[in-house]
């Protein structure tokens, strides 16, 4: 009821004439003012750019994470790091590992809702544009690649069932390799080599997101072999460089046998991903004695992902909410001094008819003010120092709209919090001790 | 007291500080009835005010003196509803203020009541015009009239020329002058000055006094508590307080 009447009592022209008091109030001394604000400055501006630098890392994971589909388990041939079994592996000249066609056949014939599996293999050469070359890949693959991989073709197209059935001679550059081997001229219907095969060129695919994110932040670096790959049907790949592959590198001969480099396998049902993950892990653990394979599920990076957001949103919220209470505290604090050093004035407005309420919305108001101006400058800062990282760390900062309000609104709510307490003081005061008081 | 002895004061009074035309049924604008204060200091009680009866009539003007202890201060605190009676009855223009709420008590003294103290008490954030204007601001009264109002009393007090001037820019008797006009923002029924000379020098405060009289003659009711025999030489009537008492009260003395 006090409070209804409280309210009452505030006319919008009362109000006007306050505000314009509180500001005169803390103009008096400006540099006070601007120091106490400062505190609200820096809450404020580390909760919005926290806000935008966190935002934009988890945009970035989960963007990367997305690319290589959620419904899709990632299994890849690693080469084993035991060095004893390589040395005597190479005398027997071969060294085999890797995911084999067994397990693949079993994979899809055991695990329930294994929709399609993309199985690929690479063979590492340069490839040759008639006199232009390039460190890059063969990538044999299947023709629906693209849909699983969520890669556009930007020009002409991928190849067929057929031709992989037919094992042409056909090829799709990734945007990169386009780049490098045809800088002038169109690459669609030329002919690109690698070792004593040709392959014509039959359309453009975009490059891989996770690879061209690494290659923008190191932009201008010397040329990596990375993301330089002619993808080939796998048949025509087998057709052409065998089984096993063979390298001459610096005077070194190696040879290796990996029957996929990387399968894909899509789940039907979101929802049966994990299960699905745990089957085909049970599959490899039984048929590999040595851990030369790798099993990603995207599915549950992206949890993970969540997870470790949240528990960033709840470390970076706590942070700014700690660093909002002490400008806070901050303000309390000088509001208190204030009070005191003004009690004389108060004294005298509650002589000339100042209520008590007429008190505390003199200190309420001013204290708002401060938290209030605090806030904007606040969110002028935050919203700059996204656009700074941005800049120079090269990083995706997202500044959500709500986040400036929210903050400011904070801001203002501060100021009423910490206001309070001062004005009460103020308005509690005996007049005539107030008038009293040097 | 009586009644009887009560009224006999009142047309002893108004005669004579209205002389000729004195008019014996006005109502006194405060009328305070058996009024006493009591201070608890420690296990002591201290009695402040004792037994205090005084009427004050519309129009006038007059000087409360005592020596310090005497209960001046009290008194004034007591009749700016400061503070409130611990017995007794104070009416302001009619109404019984003595066990009014803090926020009615407010609304008399902005009311009813125009303040200047010994050292001025003007709010330093404030210029001439502004200062005028915080009374105005607590009654509600709109932005442009209580502007016009102050800027008319500015004039009138002669700091015409002065009007944006913050306090510290100014002399004492122009700050005593901005508090003058300032108490006369609301057109109070009476008008209370502590010491208002007090920290004058007797040029300035005789420009004060001046002023003062020609409030008086213009109508108003004033109360002024000095400890300055010559000031009070000018009031129509004196009262001297000791030990929390009337002792003298120069009306009911002729």
């Amino acid at each position: 009821m006090t409070f209804l009447t409280f309210l009452r009592g505030i006319s919008l022209f009362r109000l006007k004439r306050s505000i314009v008091l509180g500001v005169k109030s803390l103009w008096m001394h400006k540099l006070r003012s601007l120091l106490t604000a400062l505190g609200i400055v820096f809450g404020v501006a580390s909760v919005i750019a926290m806000l935008a630098i966190g935002e934009g890392a988890s945009f970035e994971a989960q963007q990367q994470i997305k690319e290589l589909g959620s419904q899709n388990i990632i299994l890849e041939s690693v080469k084993p790091t035991n060095t004893t079994t390589a040395g005597e592996q190479e005398r027997s000249l071969i060294l085999e590992y890797g995911l084999t066609y067994q397990d693949i056949t079993q994979i899809q014939a055991t695990v329930p809702g294994v929709q399609i599996t993309v199985p690929s293999r690479r063979v590492k050469d340069f490839l040759w544009n008639v006199s232009q070359s390039v460190d890059g890949t063969a990538f044999g693959t299947v023709p629906w690649f693209p849909k699983m991989k969520n890669r556009d073709v930007i020009r002409g197209r991928f190849f067929t069932e057929i031709e992989m059935k037919d094992c042409s001679p056909v090829c799709v550059l990734t945007e990169s390799l386009a780049r490098n081997l045809f800088p002038l001229n169109e690459p669609i219907g030329q002919t690109v080599r690698m070792q004593t095969s040709y392959f014509r060129v039959v359309g453009v695919i975009e490059d891989d997101p996770a690879v061209a994110a690494t290659e923008s932040a190191l932009e201008g670096s010397a040329e990596s072999s990375e993301g330089m790959e002619m993808i080939i049907p796998i048949t025509t790949l087998e057709d052409h460089f065998g089984e096993v592959l063979v390298k001459y590198r610096s005077g070194s001969f190696e040879a290796e046998k990996v029957e996929y480099h990387e399968v894909t396998a899509r789940i039907e049902d979101a929802d049966d991903v994990m299960p699905a993950a745990l089957a085909i892990q049970h599959i490899l653990e039984q048929n590999h004695e040595d851990l030369d394979y790798k099993m990603t599920v995207p599915l549950d990076l992206l949890r993970r992902a969540e997870r470790t957001k949240q528990i960033f949103n709840i470390v970076l919220g706590s942070i700014a909410a700690i660093s909002l209470l002490v400008g806070g505290i901050g303000i309390m604090n000088i509001m208190l001094a204030t009070v005191t050093e003004r009690t004389r004035e108060i004294g005298i407005r509650r002589a000339l008819g100042a209520k008590r309420k007429d008190i505390v919305m003199q200190f309420l108001i001013e204290t708002v003010i401060l938290s209030g101006a605090g806030g904007l400058l606040g969110v002028g800062v935050g919203l700059a120092i996204p656009l700074a990282v941005t800049q120079f760390a090269n990083m995706v900062t997202i500044i959500e709209f709500w986040a400036p309000t929210l903050a400011f609104t904070i801001s203002v709510a501060i100021g009423v919090l910490f206001g309070i307490y001062p004005a009460f003081r103020a308005a509690g005061m005996n007049p005539v001790e107030a008038l009293r008081h040097e | 007291m009586s009644d009887f002895s009560s009224d006999a004061l009142v047309e002893n009074g108004l005669t004579n500080s209205l002389g000729a035309e004195g008019c014996d049924h006005r109502k006194p604008v405060i009328e305070l009835l058996g009024v006493e204060k009591h201070y608890q200091m420690g296990s002591v009680l201290v009695k402040a005010l004792r037994g205090i009866d005084l009427k004050i009539f519309p129009g006038d003007y007059i000087s409360i003196l005592g020596p310090s202890g005497g209960g001046k201060s009290t008194m004034l605190n007591i009749l700016g509803c400061l503070d409130q009676p611990s017995i007794g009855t104070y009416l302001l223009n009619g109404t019984d203020v003595s066990n009014l709420s803090d926020d009615a008590l407010s609304l008399v003294r902005g009311k009813e009541l125009g303040f200047i103290f010994q050292s001025y008490n003007l709010i330093q954030q404030l210029s001439v015009v502004e200062n005028i204007e915080v009374p105005l601001f607590y009654q509600g009264v709109s932005e442009k009239e209580s502007r016009e109002t102050a800027i008319e009393l500015a004039i009138k007090v002669g700091l015409g020329k002065r009007l944006d001037h913050r306090p510290t820019e100014l002399s004492g008797g122009q700050q005593q002058r901005v508090a003058i006009a300032r108490a006369l923002a609301n057109d109070p029924a009476v008008i209370l000055a502590d010491e208002a000379t007090g920290n004058l020098d007797s040029k300035s405060g005789g420009d004060i006094l001046e002023i003062f009289d020609q409030l008086n003659s213009d109508g108003k009711t004033l109360v002024m508590i000095t400890h300055d025999e010559d000031m009070a030489e000018r009031t129509h009537r004196v009262i001297r307080l000791k030990d929390g008492g009337i002792a003298f009260d120069s009306r009911t003395e002729n």
